[in-house]
């Protein structure tokens, strides 16, 4: 695809935690402001992909990375200052994560990390966020109640906004709606599908028809290894460009 | 089926009227928990028995001698009278600068190894040294103790030498506390932290500290009864028999002044002073059973304030 901006480009990654191979040599590039689902079944790979864009794998004990990772031609390793690294990034979670405070300072904890203190800026921020995440309506009036009292769905789109709070533009998404119902589910998708226009999103999902509705292009991984990277007219066609593709996608294995 | 048979003969019928009816092989495994609870119950009353015991016959032996004079006297006559003002001065001095000692070391070195050491020789190196001077004997304390602080450091046997060698003492079990204070954060806390940017410190300093501060609290203030009750430590170190201070004077001792402790005192005049009034040394063991449990009733209270505000 000429002449797409490729916002992050993996080249030749491989990933151990300990002895055992998590990630076999995988090459993809992002492209800007696209919906990429990463689809596959458990222990795939999916999950560290993403904690080795943002470079959170550093926290993981005897984990070993090998390849390049380049966000906006920078090479992720090369970087100096990783906070604003994994400020650019937002990364939402399988499970709710309320942090222990209030809902307010749920939602501008990442801009006070950053240095911002002004409160009225803060409070611009965290209302624009918790707009985004759709979930202003339901907190505004208790700003100031403890963030993990919330509901499941709420704790989710809490952390949506704890991830959107300092302005990244690529949004990284870990199977978000397993933990919450279907209709957060569907307010979430809605709120993504209006995201794309203004940041890249990478969206780690079990659910193929999650990743039929929402993405541009997917790409299936299997085992550490990536299967076939496409564009979803490719994927979920008759013929994709491999076997093991179209099975998984009609649902024969996995 | 992995039950005998044999018990299964009268096994109810669906649809009859007793379904629920006990069948022998029930009967039998009601009567074994009832053994079995019965036991269990019967060794944790056991286990509180010793401390009624000692509580009251302490207290019953230490009776005539019990006033308000005899904490705010000092010791008189040899020790054969007056009160105890002078070693429960020394003792409170010992504990507070022990304390101010080792709670910070301890506290700063559990953050260290629960939220940023990696695990590597060094690592386990640490905790080694930790785990083993947790089970170093109080006399061995006291030895190095004397060794280190009064000899090759030239502090004398003074409160200091004395305090110092009861914060090694009690060193590693704060550490050990706090460690599992610590702990007791989720993870997923410091990884959503982590995810937006925030560095390891400013995750542990509003999240992880402010939500373990009154388990550390708790390990440290439980840290007093040790404090006050060992006499090895401060034997060799700083603590003297006999000490002359002021009536009701707070500040009596200087740093590297020598002090009475209670612990000190009770050992002595038990072992080495005749023809002391008998309620003497029970008065002594009171006051110190009396702050053991008074400082423990305090990190109870703590413990369930703070439990009450759990916030996840």
């Amino acid at each position: 695809m000429q002449g797409v901006a490729k916002k992050i480009q993996i080249s030749a990654l491989r990933v151990w935690y300990g002895k055992k191979e998590a990630i076999r040599g995988i090459s993809l590039d992002v492209h800007e402001h696209e919906i990429l689902a990463v689809i596959g079944p458990a222990q795939s790979g999916k999950t560290t992909l993403l904690k080795v864009i943002n470079r959170t794998i550093e926290f993981i004990p005897r984990a070993r990375v090998e390849g390049t990772v380049k966000v906006d031609d920078v090479n992720v390793k090369d970087v100096k200052n990783v906070y604003q690294l994994r400020r650019k990034i937002g990364m939402v979670f399988p499970m709710p994560v309320g942090l222990p405070l209030s809902v307010y300072d749920n939602v501008a904890f990442a801009p006070r990390a950053a240095g911002l203190r002004n409160r009225s800026e803060l409070d611009g921020i965290v209302e624009r966020s918790l707009r985004q995440a759709a979930l202003w309506d339901e907190v505004k009036d208790r700003l100031k109640s403890l963030g993990t009292k919330l509901s499941g769905g709420q704790q989710q789109r809490l952390t949506i906004a704890r991830a959107l709070s300092h302005e990244p533009e690529i949004l990284c998404l870990d199977e978000f709606s397993i933990a919450i119902d279907p209709v957060t589910t569907m307010r979430i998708e809605d709120v993504l599908k209006e995201l794309r226009s203004q940041m890249t999103i990478i969206l780690v999902t079990n659910l193929v028809h999650q990743a039929r509705r929402l993405a541009n292009r997917t790409a299936f991984l299997y085992n550490g290894e990536l299967i076939e990277i496409d564009s979803n007219a490719v994927i979920f066609s008759d013929s994709p460009a491999s076997r093991m593709t179209y099975d998984y996608v009609t649902g024969s294995f996995g | 089926m992995d039950y005998p048979s044999k018990t299964m003969k009268q096994e109810p019928v669906r649809g009859s009227e007793n379904l629920f009816a006990q069948t022998p092989f029930v009967r039998r495994k009601k009567r074994t928990e009832w053994v079995a609870r019965s036991v269990f119950l019967l060794m944790a009353l056991l286990m509180v028995c010793p401390l009624i015991f000692i509580v009251c016959y302490l207290f019953y032996k230490a009776l005539p001698i019990l006033s308000l004079d005899f904490l705010l006297a000092n010791p008189a006559r040899g020790m054969r009278a007056g009160g105890i003002w002078a070693p429960f001065v020394g003792t409170i001095y010992l504990i507070v600068i022990s304390l101010l000692v080792s709670a910070p070391i301890g506290v700063l070195a559990a953050i260290y190894l629960n939220e940023y050491a990696r695990d590597n020789w060094l690592t386990r190196f640490i905790n080694l040294a930790v785990v083993n001077l947790a089970g170093v004997p109080s006399i061995v304390h006291a030895l190095f103790g004397l060794g280190a602080f009064v000899l090759f450091a030239q502090m004398g046997r003074s409160v200091l030498a004395a305090s110092l060698t009861l914060a090694i003492m009690t060193l590693p079990v704060i550490i050990a506390s706090t460690r599992e204070s610590l702990g007791s954060v989720p993870m997923a806390f410091r990884e959503a932290c982590w995810n937006v940017g925030a560095t390891r410190w400013q995750t542990i300093r509003q999240i992880v500290l402010p939500n373990s501060v009154s388990g550390i609290l708790t390990g440290i203030i439980l840290q007093v009864s040790r404090a006050a009750g060992e006499t090895a430590p401060i034997m060799f170190t700083g603590a003297v028999f006999y000490k002359a201070i002021p009536e009701g004077a707070i500040f009596a001792y200087g740093l590297f002044d020598q002090c009475m402790a209670l612990s000190m005192h009770l050992f002595t005049i038990t072992t080495q002073v005749p023809g002391v009034p008998e309620a003497l040394p029970y008065g002594i063991a009171i006051v110190l059973v009396g702050t053991v449990l008074l400082v423990n009733a305090v990190s109870i209270v703590f413990r369930v304030a703070f439990r009450s505000r759990k916030k996840w």
